[in-house]
């Protein structure tokens, strides 16, 4: 059984039964789910979580729903891998890279869709909605695809082919708006109004950003029981940066590791649509919101649900925002490559190249355990990154490949 | 009934812009919740009336240098 009490506003304190609803209905505040630590405080240990499936749903004592195998397409516990190469490269001792590119639909929205899908079906819903560009799509189609529900997934009518794929192929009901993505954005909301469907990003937010918690649950566990000292992630919305601290901060709460968790978190976005980082630069608690205009379109939300809660996280922990430059984004993942062998979408190319700067501006000590999150898979925006393709070209003879390899190594 | 997020810059801070979209449009004005600092501020707006109307008066507002957004923050994730 999950152990949750309520709802809750985040700005009165106001209470709400555990239904699908997400707006205090008196000051319009977000709501978000209240835990029964007590109990949670009871139940949990380490080895409780060791002897749990190699998934998230380990820490289902933390998550607002209940394990369900028939929307479980075995969603996060992915590698925390001790870097070498990029660390040696940024001067750092203790770099560790958190890749959750390898979830089953390639980014890290499984692990809120796999929470928003169970909490769906335990609230009776069967379908299932989301408005999206890529990675939230392809997660939503494939959680309905294992729990035999319906899923409708809304696209500006100008978004490329490509980028739904990864949704389409699941069967989900992909519906292209004529109109600019404000009118998209208009359109969810009314939608989500009328129909008796589980908008995972609307009216089963607070179940669904929850799954983010575990990001942090797992870093700590695979660090062996700690926090780090830093943590860097990129933001869209900024819920996943706050749930991450969150996370941290349970596991502190209940014992699991030592508190007070210390880490800095560092939030990174690309200068295109950087609206919580501008904020956090210009000193202010207010987001301006701003017309996207990214490479890193994972990251594109101009007018983020939870920016002031992450610039509350970054002030919380002593961290920090940074705003990478649009050239920098591929540059970033094309590093991370290089130096790693793993291949990220454009989000983890403005997370690596916010860690870099982080490092050589000494806000990150050579010594200090630092995690980077890396959200999304690169076979997501292969345009990002076009121009590696440079292949020698050769005729069918050895004597053409020597000639070739001599040329290139002179 | 429609809720928006009204985001104010620099020299609209000090402008009565709820004040006049309710005098010049058929539209009902409630402000939820806000905050206003000296140099940007936002409201939480609740506008009931005629949808056609209640574009007018938005875009209006726009014109004037006021952000339009959706309350909820975006709604399209990547």
């Amino acid at each position: 059984m999950a152990h949750v009490l309520s709802l809750r506003c985040r700005e009165c304190s106001r209470e709400y039964p555990v239904e699908p609803l997400n707006v205090c209905e008196f000051c319009f505040g977000p709501l978000e789910v209240v835990y029964d630590y007590e109990t949670i405080n009871r139940v949990v240990s380490r080895e409780r979580i060791e002897a749990g499936p190699r998934s998230m749903w380990r820490y289902a004592d933390f998550l607002p729903a209940d394990y369900n195998p028939r929307t479980d397409i075995n969603a996060g516990f992915t590698p925390l891998i001790r870097s070498r190469n990029l660390a040696e490269e940024l001067g750092l001792n203790e770099l560790y890279i958190k890749n959750d590119s390898v979830n089953p639909s390639y980014s890290f929205k499984d692990r809120v869709v796999a929470v928003a899908s169970a909490k769906a079906l335990e609230f009776g819903f069967k379908t299932i909605a989301c408005a999206s560009t890529g990675n939230l799509a392809g997660a939503v189609a494939a959680h309905a695809a294992r729990a035999g529900m319906e899923a409708y997934v809304f696209i500006p009518a100008d978004l490329e082919a490509g980028k739904v794929l990864g949704a389409a192929i699941y069967d989900a009901a992909i519906v292209a708006v004529d109109g600019s993505y404000d009118d998209v954005n208009r359109l969810c909301s009314e939608l989500a109004d009328r129909y008796p469907w589980a908008f995972v990003n609307i009216n089963v937010r607070p179940f669904y950003a929850d799954g983010s918690k575990t990001l942090g649950y797992e870093a700590a566990e695979q660090l062996g029981w700690r926090a780090p000292a830093h943590a860097v992630a990129p933001a869209a919305s900024g819920a996943m940066f706050t749930k991450i601290w969150k996370g941290l901060n349970e596991f502190a709460d209940v014992g699991l590791i030592d508190g007070p968790v210390e880490t800095r978190m560092h939030l990174a976005q690309a200068a295109g649509c950087a609206p919580i980082a501008e904020a956090y630069a210009d000193g202010r608690l207010i987001i301006k919101p701003v017309k996207p205009n990214s490479v890193a379109k994972s990251l594109a939300i101009g007018n983020p649900a939870d920016g002031y809660y992450a610039l509350k996280t970054i002030e919380a922990s002593q961290g920090s925002a940074v705003i990478v430059a649009e050239h920098e984004v591929a540059e970033g993942a094309k590093l991370l490559a290089r130096t790693e062998g793993i291949f990220t979408e454009a989000a983890g190319g403005v997370a690596v190249s916010a860690l870099k700067r982080l490092a050589e501006s000494g806000a990150i000590g050579r010594d200090e355990s630092t995690v980077v999150y890396i959200t999304g898979n690169g076979l997501k925006t292969v345009e990002l990154v076009q121009d590696v393709v440079r292949p020698i070209h050769i005729s069918a003879s050895v004597d053409a490949f020597e000639a070739a390899v001599d040329a290139r190594v002179s | 009934m429609r809720r928006v997020r009204l985001t104010f810059l620099d020299h609209m801070i000090r402008q009565p812009v709820i004040y006049q979209m309710a005098r010049d449009f058929d539209v009902v004005t409630n402000i939820r919740r806000a905050d206003v600092q000296e140099n940007v501020g936002w409201v939480i707006l609740e506008l009931e009336g005629g949808e056609e109307e209640i574009d007018r008066a938005l875009e209006w507002a726009r014109g004037l240098g006021v952000r339009v957004d959706p309350a909820l923050g975006d709604l399209v994730e990547g």
